[in-house]
């Protein structure tokens, strides 16, 4: 048994960090010369159930930067929302953040 | 061609397609069922070990034919293991699913009418489908667009080289019906979204 110890803390972590954290992984949808800037926009809005104003920024993030990162959350929520992209015929990787 | 449009009363999407249309849609989607059910997965390397003989699950690398290894992509870039695991979990479904939506096309298709083998040339398909159904063609389109497009090569911007390719070649042909697909395809997002 161990004695009872102060919880040690460390005073560098910075609270955005703490969020990172709770987010580790991110669903990263790529260019592809295939699916139309619509249907994109289509597929985030319906998945993700974003508004058309985020889904299109996210369209045009990924036509534009080649690639944009789509959800964020734990692993096992990313590899749905890949699993998913890859049903709707998106081009989709894991990140770690 | 006029794609799909909602109809204002009933809210279901509707199209009208030639049969020859109809026709070719159907080919490329039972096309598109047989690659997804007939290529086998890649044997593993350790085929005779005890855990490859016991393991019954979905493949663990990707498939070599470049349409199904664009379809399923790998998931995870610089991580071997997870990329497999990955696809254990995951491949068998995805494959299930887009041959189902495929051949829930075909189905729609032959119920609007089209017979078995295409004789009147003057036949016209309409179809008519509930929300659920017409993002199960989306989905479809998508992948019969990614099949024809890794077969012919196509890349960014490069539309003004399909369109200058004489009409008796090959590739010209498959890059029209590819731009139809398109076509479709855009209409029926408008459809759908409105």
């Amino acid at each position: 048994m161990s004695t009872a110890s102060p919880v040690e803390v460390d005073p560098t972590t910075a609270p955005d960090e703490i969020t990172v954290v709770e987010k580790p992984w991110a669903t990263v949808v790529w260019d592809d010369p295939v699916n139309l800037m619509s249907y994109v926009t289509f597929v985030f809005r319906k998945y993700f159930g974003y508004d058309k104003q985020k889904a299109e920024k996210l369209m045009l993030e990924v036509h534009h930067d080649g690639k944009s990162a789509v959800s964020h959350g734990t692993r096992e929520e990313m590899e749905r929302d890949v699993q998913a992209m890859h049903e709707y015929g998106l081009w989709a990787t894991m990140e770690k953040q | 061609m006029s794609g799909f449009a909602r109809h204002r009363r009933s809210g279901h999407i509707i199209a009208t397609f030639t049969g020859f249309e109809a026709d070719l849609l159907r080919s490329l989607a039972s096309q598109l069922v047989e690659l997804l059910r007939n290529e086998s997965a890649v044997p593993r390397q350790d085929a005779d070990s005890f855990e490859a003989l016991m393991d019954f699950s979905g493949p663990t690398t990707e498939p070599e034919d470049p349409v199904l290894a664009r379809l399923f992509p790998t998931a995870y870039h610089d991580d071997e293991e997870a990329a497999a695991e990955f696809r254990r979990y995951t491949e068998s479904a995805l494959r299930d699913d887009k041959a189902a939506g495929a051949v829930s096309v075909l189905d729609t298709l032959e119920e609007a009418g089209l017979p078995a083998e295409l004789t009147e040339e003057a036949l016209v398909i309409d179809v008519e489908i509930e929300q659920p159904t017409a993002e199960t063609w989306l989905r479809t389109f998508t992948d019969l667009r990614l099949a024809l497009a890794t077969r012919l090569g196509i890349e960014d911007g490069d539309d003004d080289y399909w369109f200058s390719l004489p009409d008796d070649d090959p590739r010209s042909q498959a890059y029209d019906i590819y731009h139809w697909i398109g076509l479709l395809q855009e209409t029926l997002v408008e459809a759908l979204s409105s």
